[in-house]
């Protein structure tokens, strides 16, 4: 039998190193969306927490366990990244394979704010969007899910076939920011 | 000329640049304008319309005549102010709008013709004849009266767009300003503090003046560090506030990297968005110039831009200069000119009961009412006692007071209000909500006032934001202002300026007004006073004042023009940073993308979407060969073809069912599990949205299909019905149109072609038509859609997006071995015509199921989304124009979509019209054009002939109507 070989969103784009931030692409095992039906949004997270150990994130935030982290990504919305989702969720939310439909990109350093304060509108301050924040919103004119996981790391997830575009952004935006340090 | 000792410019680095081929040197902190002062430059320009020499007028980033071409080639950046261009090395600008040198400028000679070329000479004087408009008049007027010019050429400059936030926006740098931010961040607020120019500290860097005890520029300096100290303060120099608009946001221009030598990937300008809490608006205020005859030669300067000259840039811009003012602080022209040793000719002050402050000549009561000068002011004559007096000078510094920059209190339809003691425009109360307007922007003169209106603002700022006010004392300072008097114009023989940017001068607005244009707006349309690159920044009160007089009104009932942003010109790179080239919007890639351009196929947008048009094979030389041998592949044998870009939407929940049955027009919840069937949806309006296939995967999941077109709308009108219609609903979906990978297999042998690599073979019995299932390829588990857009026995297969371009690949070479191969868009076009299946070319917002024959579609047995609108009579009635096939009978054969139908014998206009066509294609299984339109009452005339016109391509083709399924109408095939 044949076989069919797997390409990742941004295969051969990335790793990308300007200044003091380097962009990457993470390649998670799977990303589920969590949807859950209506009046079951804490039994979701009860049986996220006994499952996986981590709880539904509300609106604006994630959560995260040794193995999963789920990112809050709209109305009624989580995606749950990290092994495939337990089958039990099921009985409580829609769970929807979106493993392939995300490029899953770090951008990580010292200033991060400062590259995607050129690509999107969010208060990024660290007083502002903190650690285990997320936000959905535009990079560019891509629609995204931020998320930011530790201080100096901010996680961007954008549409698969926009990778190419993705990358090229925060590729420019870097390089912009870093000609601005070199400057002073 | 330099003086020594005098000035913030950094003597130690030398810069050289070039002025209209020239090289000149400066020093690092100088402005194009203080550095070609300097130089003894003093024509810097030619005016607008009259061609007229000139010179630096101001310092700062009101400059109406300094505007300069800065760089070469495609860089050039015309309009630059010289008085806010940095010098630096191997900066090149030039002088425009002239021909010839700068001081030979052949178009000087419209000078001579000024008595006919006043207000409104082109409207009354190019009328006629009409057609000469366009095509002389225009063309030579353009030439004539100008800016500089473009380079025609894209600009290959890097500009950046940026958000930035903070508590509080300080707008101005000067004292107000500086204190300001001092308490805001003292209070713990996040702190902006944006100044226009290149340095902190305002008038402080242009005046002698001391505060707390020490220089200006030292207690400037001071502050930025107390300011850095705090941590809290964002400095943003070289940045000017453009607009202020709703919700606390700001706009704000940056000079990134105009003020130094051309650096790889750093940018020449930012365009910030600002977000603020609250705001302090320090913006300072304007120097207003005298219109008095013959005001405008070089030479001819604000008085406060005489002292930046002298005190900031250590420049003397004349060897003997004239002081015309009508106010007392202007005399501190005159005193620190003699600080420095600088001879001062004369003071002229207006008011009688002036008193001299030094030791120099002061004409007391007295106006200056001509001068003379060529290229360069050499001699002023003024009127004092009775008598006219010449005085020789080089320089006069002119002083009519000063005007609050209220600009940006006006952005959001505030009108500035009138304040008769101060004579000047004022902020209104609560004018931009959140923004405290301090200083001498709100009428606050004297520097030790300035400095307690900064701590206040900040202080109303931190209550604002509950922030706790912190203990700070204002350092000492001048509480002087002096008396000054309204001198708007002087009367007398010879032009007297009011816009030196666009040429306006006194006798314009006094035209306007006997000609009956007397309301400030029709003012200014008419005289286009205020019009310029300057906004009017340096004549929009004395013109105001000057009509109100005319018109034999007061100030404030003759009122101001609106202010509009920006505040300062944007450049238009700065506006569209981010969006050259591919920067535009983004691209969407197929995961077949790479294997589909190997191939050599011209892509084509789709939406954002990138999607092969045809595979060219060797020695075709037409697209069209490529698609009849594609079209005759996927009849004949097998082709494949990508069709991931159409929308996929996963619907799940106990109400999925219901929720399909409301949105489609037709019943979903008796759709078997395991089955796929054709639905339509409407607007709320009745009139088809979008159509596509949805797959039941299991009692309570869906996966939805959309055109590639409409997906991003039917996902929006998805979450509108269920969040505002239907919440009862308990229906959850989301978009996979990411997640897979999908290819239509499609032709005779598709399943031949598709058990080669099934894990599991498929048979008609197992996988009937419009069946659905999940499937096994090479091990990867997939979804299998037995679905035809051909009419062909067809299937679309889809797998995990990581394996689409494997699975491509693979779908591609082995249906080549079978006599098939890829086919794009064009070929899939010409299929789906020879079916009669629309797209968005017939469901194009103005069609309703009546019209394409689908109103059975709609389900009597429940309701939908559309369905009572749908059923409105004008939408119902055989007269509308409605879907047919047409087919070319007469000689000429071509059809072409957008063309439109006529009766054989009708006149092609516009009232015969009773059609028109929207989808054509070659068909090479019929060997002719197919064509794909709306006829009036189209389907009780299939058989008939009609005329097809297309008047832009001038083709007229002879028609029969058809049924719009051309091909295979029984659907044999596709059953297979």
């Amino acid at each position: 039998m044949a076989s069919l070989t797997a390409l990742t969103p941004a295969q051969d784009l990335t790793p990308i190193t300007i200044g003091g931030v380097t962009l990457s692409e993470e390649v998670p095992e799977a990303i589920a969306a969590l949807m859950p039906y209506a009046g079951q949004t804490k039994a979701l997270s009860a049986a996220l927490k006994e499952a996986h150990g981590l709880a539904l994130p509300g609106p604006n935030r994630m959560t995260k366990s040794d193995s999963h982290r789920a990112t809050w990504s709209g109305l009624d919305q989580a995606f749950l990244i990290g092994p495939p989702p337990a089958s039990e969720l099921a009985t409580h939310s829609a769970v929807v394979d979106q493993s392939d439909a995300w490029v899953v990109l770090t951008l990580e350093g010292k200033g991060v704010e400062d590259v995607l304060a050129r690509l999107t509108p969010i208060d990024l301050r660290g007083g502002s969007f903190k650690r285990g924040h997320a936000a959905r919103s535009l990079l560019g004119h891509m629609n995204a899910v931020f998320a930011r996981d530790a201080v100096d790391r901010i996680t961007i997830m954008v549409f698969r076939s926009m990778a190419q575009t993705a990358v090229h952004e925060l590729e420019e935006a870097m390089k912009g920011v870093a000609a601005r340090a070199s400057a002073n | 000329m330099r003086i020594d000792g005098k000035g913030l410019i950094d003597r130690s680095r030398p810069v050289s640049f070039r002025f209209d081929g020239r090289s000149y040197g400066g020093f690092e902190g100088d402005t194009l304008a203080s550095a070609l002062l300097a130089n003894g430059v003093r024509l810097m320009g030619r005016s607008f319309k009259y061609h007229r020499p000139r010179g630096v007028l101001t310092a700062g980033s009101e400059e109406p005549n300094a505007l300069m071409e800065i760089g070469k080639g495609a860089g050039k950046t015309p309009n630059v102010r010289a008085t806010v261009q940095e010098v630096f090395e191997g900066l090149e600008a030039r002088s425009q709008n002239r021909i010839g040198p700068l001081n030979r400028d052949l178009l000087a000679v419209n000078d001579l013709f000024s008595p006919f070329l006043s207000a409104g000479f082109y409207y009354k004087t190019f009328m006629w004849p009409r057609k000469f408009w366009e095509g002389l008049y225009e063309p030579i007027i353009r030439r004539a009266a100008g800016l500089g010019a473009l380079s025609g050429k894209p600009d290959p400059g890097r500009y950046e767009k940026a958000f930035a936030f903070c508590d509080i926006l300080v707008i101005g740098g000067g004292p107000t300003g500086l204190m300001a931010a001092l308490t805001a961040a003292r209070g713990g607020a996040e702190v902006i503090l944006a100044e226009d120019s290149a340095a902190f500290g305002g008038r402080l860097l242009s005046e002698t003046e001391e505060v707390d005890g020490k220089p200006g520029a030292v207690w400037v300096g001071e502050m930025l560090d107390a300011l850095a100290e705090t941590g809290k303060v964002r400095l943003m120099p070289r940045t000017t506030i453009t607009g202020a608009y709703d919700g606390g946001t700001y706009g704000a221009l940056e000079r990134v990297g105009l003020h130094r030598p051309a650096t790889p990937d750093l940018p020449l300008e930012c365009l910030w968005r600002i977000q603020a809490k609250q705001a302090v608006l320090a913006a300072g205020a304007l120097e207003r110039p005298i219109a008095f005859p013959m005001n405008d030669r070089p030479g001819i300067m604000m008085a406060s831009a005489v002292r930046s000259y002298l005190n900031r840039y250590g420049v003397a811009p004349g060897q003997k200069i004239t002081l015309f003012a009508t106010n007392d602080d202007a005399h501190q022209t005159a005193l620190d000119l003699i600080g420095a040793g600088v001879e001062v000719a004369a003071v002229v002050d207006s008011r009688a009961e002036a008193t001299a402050q030094g030791d120099y000549q002061l004409f007391a009561g007295g106006q200056v009412i001509t001068t003379k000068g060529r290229h360069a002011l050499t001699n002023v004559t003024i009127r004092h006692s009775g008598a006219e007096t010449q005085i020789d000078t080089d320089c006069l510094a002119m002083s009519g007071g000063w005007n609050p920059t209220v600009h940006l209190t006006c952005h959001m339809g505030a009108r500035p209000v009138w304040d008769e003691a101060l004579k000047a425009f004022l902020p209104a109360a609560s004018a931009i909500p959140g923004l405290t307007p301090a200083g001498a922007c709100a009428g606050t003169y004297d520097t030790a006032s300035c400095l307690t209106a900064g701590i206040e603002a900040a202080k109303s700022a931190l209550k604002a934001l509950e922030l706790k006010a912190p203990d700070i004392a204002p350092p000492s300072a001048s509480d002087q202002t002096g008396t000054s008097q309204t001198l708007w114009y002087v009367e007398g023989k010879g032009r007297a300026w009011l816009d030196f940017a666009n040429d306006v001068t006194t006798k314009d607005v006094k035209l306007s007004a006997q000609e009956g244009y007397r309301s400030v707006e029709h003012m200014k349309r008419y005289t286009t006073q205020g019009m310029a690159p300057d906004q009017g920044k340096n004549s929009n009160i004395s013109a105001l004042a000057l009509l109100a007089d005319a018109t034999g009104r007061g100030i404030p009932e003759t009122g101001t023009t609106t202010y509009r942003p920006p505040y300062v010109p944007i450049s238009i790179s700065a506006m569209a940073a981010g969006a050259q080239g591919k920067g535009f919007q983004p691209e969407r890639f197929t995961t077949s993308h790479s294997a589909s351009t190997a191939r050599g196929a011209p892509m084509i947008e789709a939406g954002l979407w990138y999607r092969p048009s045809y595979f060219p094979a060797q020695g075709e030389t037409t697209w069209r060969e490529a698609c009849d041998r594609e079209v005759t592949m996927v009849r004949e044998a097998v082709g494949i073809c990508d069709v991931s870009t159409l929308g996929k939407i996963d619907i799940q929940g106990p109400d999925a069912s219901a929720f399909l049955d409301f949105v489609y027009t037709n019943m979903f919840s008796t759709l078997k599990p395991g089955r796929v069937r054709y639905g339509l949806m409407l607007r709320e309006d009745g009139h088809v949205m979008d159509d596509g296939t949805t797959a039941r995967l299991s009692d309570s999941h869906y996966v939805m299909t959309t055109t590639t077109a409409a997906a991003g709308q039917v996902m929006t009108h998805l979450e509108f019905v269920s969040q505002a219609l239907r919440p009862d609903l308990d229906v959850r979906f989301i978009s996979v149109t990411e997640q897979w990978a999908q290819f239509a297999v499609a032709g005779p042998r598709s399943r031949e072609l598709l058990n080669s690599i099934l894990d599991t073979p498929i048979d008609d019995e197992t996988w009937p038509f419009m069946s659905c299932g999940p499937i096994s390829v090479h091990g990867i588990p997939g979804r299998l859609f037995r679905i035809s857009f051909s009419g062909e026995h067809a299937y679309e297969i889809a797998v995990p997006a990581r394996y689409g371009d494997a699975l491509y690949r693979d779908l591609v070479a082995r249906a080549e071995t079978m006599g098939g191969g890829a086919y794009g868009m064009e070929a899939l076009n010409v299929l789906r015509i020879e079916k009669g299946f629309i797209t968005h070319s017939e469901i194009h917002g103005r069609v309703t199921a009546f019209d394409i024959g689908m109103e059975r579609m709609i389900s009597a047995k429940k309701d939908c989304i559309g369905k009572t609108a749908a059923a409105r009579p004008g939408l119902v009635e055989p007269e509308r124009e409605l879907l047919v096939g047409l087919k070319p009978i007469g000689t000429v054969k071509q059809l072409t979509a957008g063309a439109h139908l006529f009766a054989p014998e009708a006149a092609p206009t516009r009232e015969n019209d009773e059609g028109y066509v929207t989808s054509v294609g070659f068909s090479p299984t019929f060997g002719t054009y197919l064509g794909l339109g709306f006829l009036v009452n189209g389907r009780a005339r299939h058989g008939e002939t009609v005329k097809h016109v297309d008047h832009l391509r001038g083709v007229e083709t002879l028609c029969e109507v058809c049924d719009p399924v051309f091909f295979d109408p029984e659907g044999g095939r596709t059953r297979g």
